[in-house]
């Protein structure tokens, strides 16, 4: 019974549905964050009427999308209407095979995980494109059209803030790169340089999420909402889901590149400090950090004017770019010289 | 110098950025800033701002008495024929014919809040109410007699 074959068919299951699991519990949990946040922010108590304190709000709007017709209108492409989005979902999915949620606990350690992670985060793309051409709609096409533009451009300086990392630790293995962040995060290890590189990578996953300053893809009050105006009901919600995991997951790439994944906080000496610091699970301080920067990302959300289509790729192209460039170079100098700590 | 002031750039785009995180991080933190009305909730103690205008109302003292002459003057006031005047007249003890109101039609339904009447009125008779849960099931019901039955105008006033 238990031969090789079946003890990693079982093992694929068990990942797949804990996948799942972990998709549906983020999906309520930062959809309720989001509305949390926003309402903090802007003075407003937010959902407060549905269980204690509005907790249940968001599986309550679960339920209402769930029991919703989902429509396909008669003059779409109609395959690829209802493939857009699972592709979003199978890419978010994707996504989570090299992350590593705590000491020793990942889905997948391949030696070419962040590779693998800016590959299969490109792929997001046809998703949008395919919604926005299949719909039929000219406010769907123009919204795919922006995100088309916005992902490729932005994922130049994301790809480039990645690789400062990449040069610093000498590989391309999640693993290693916690690994070798064991004494110090990247963030304070690496100088200045390392720092501006996490801005950038935070401003460019921010634009290649979607999400507002740079939501021009949605953009409601232009484009109604954009590349997933003509959807309702259940794939709507799969686009909506889609793109909180997608925050996850950059967020979580970001915490393990920079703020060094699952490693607790330590300083240089301090040896009861550090000590005190190990006794807090590995996996508190990945999601800990994760949930941090996912604030960072909602915080710039309810703060910031969406910026129009020519400063969106003004800023990039203009500002970013070369700034990374000049950026991974420096760094690349403090690598050969050691001047990191 | 064009580097120059593409750095310059740089720092004050993300100083205002910086500017504006600050103050929304305030809110998020100082949460006895929000001004969220729980409305049906509170209604016992919901305290409105003075400048709200809700309704017209004319104003009867303890006796039941008002101080509207029945001039017309607020009814010439409003701009879209909300209030009508139904004058009578009344015999005083000494013989003499004296105008005064039978009737203060009001039309909530027309009404604007606009305050023109309350500034026309001569003798103060009405004023703005804070009332504003107005909804009926008939609109017929909009249309509200503001004299309570039996009120008369109050002595010594011309």
């Amino acid at each position: 019974m238990f031969n090789p074959t079946w003890a990693m068919t079982i093992e694929m299951v068990i990942a797949g549905v804990s996948v799942i699991g972990l998709f549906a519990a983020l999906g309520l949990v930062l959809v309720l964050m989001e509305r949390r946040v926003a309402a903090w922010m802007q003075i407003r108590l937010g959902p407060n009427r549905v269980g204690p304190k509005g907790m249940l709000q968001s599986l309550a709007d679960t339920v209402k999308l769930l029991v919703k017709e989902g429509m396909t209108p008669d003059g779409s492409d109609k395959f690829l209407f209802n493939l857009a989005p699972y592709i979003a979902m199978m890419v978010a999915m994707l996504l989570m095979a090299p992350i590593a949620f705590a000491k020793d606990f990942r889905l997948w350690d391949m030696n070419i995980g962040v590779l693998y992670i800016t590959a299969i985060s490109s792929i997001m793309v046809i998703s949008i494109l395919m919604a926005g051409w299949a719909s039929n709609n000219k406010y769907s096409l123009m919204g795919a059209m922006r995100s088309g533009a916005q992902i490729v451009s932005y994922e130049l300086s994301a790809g480039l803030s990645i690789l400062t990392i990449v040069v610093l630790t000498g590989s391309l293995n999640i693993t290693d790169i916690i690994n070798a962040q064991a004494d110090g995060w990247w963030i304070f290890k690496g100088h200045i340089p390392v720092l501006i590189s996490f801005v950038i990578f935070i401003i460019a996953v921010t634009a290649e999420t979607n999400r507002a300053p740079f939501d021009l893809a949605e953009a409601e009050s232009e484009l109604t909402a954009g590349f997933h105006t003509e959807y309702s009901g259940m794939k709507f919600a799969l686009f909506f889901l889609a793109e909180y995991i997608n925050v996850f997951i950059v967020c979580a790439i970001g915490a393990t590149l920079f703020l060094g994944g699952w490693m607790p906080f330590h300083i240089g000496n301090w040896e009861a400090f550090n000590h005190v610091m190990d006794y807090i699970p590995s996996s508190i301080w990945f999601f800990g950090k994760t949930f941090f920067l996912i604030f960072v990302i909602m915080w710039f959300r309810w703060t910031f004017p969406r910026l129009r289509i020519d400063q969106l790729l003004n800023l990039e192209w203009k500002y970013l770019l070369p700034i990374s460039m000049f950026n991974l170079l420096l760094v690349t100098a403090i690598a050969i010289l050691k001047w990191h700590f | 110098m064009f580097i120059v002031k593409y750095i310059k750039d740089i720092f004050s785009g993300i100083k205002s950025l910086l500017v504006g995180m600050r103050r929304t991080g305030y809110y998020f933190t100082h949460h006895k800033e929000i001004i969220t009305e729980q409305y049906p909730d509170n209604r016992d103690t919901l305290v409105m701002a003075d400048r709200f205008k809700g309704e017209v109302v004319l104003i009867h003292d303890e006796h039941n008495e008002h101080a509207c002459t029945g001039c017309t003057a607020c009814e010439l006031a409003c701009p879209n024929a909300t209030i009508k005047i139904v004058t009578k007249f009344d015999i005083t003890p000494e013989g003499k014919k004296k105008k005064a109101i039978d009737k203060f039609v009001y039309h909530l339904e027309l009404c604007t809040m606009c305050n023109l009447c309350i500034v026309a009125c001569p003798t103060d008779a009405i004023k703005m109410a804070q009332t504003f849960e107005h909804s009926v099931y008939d609109r017929a019901e909009l249309t509200k007699i503001l004299n309570k039955p039996g009120s008369k105008i109050r002595e010594g006033i011309e």
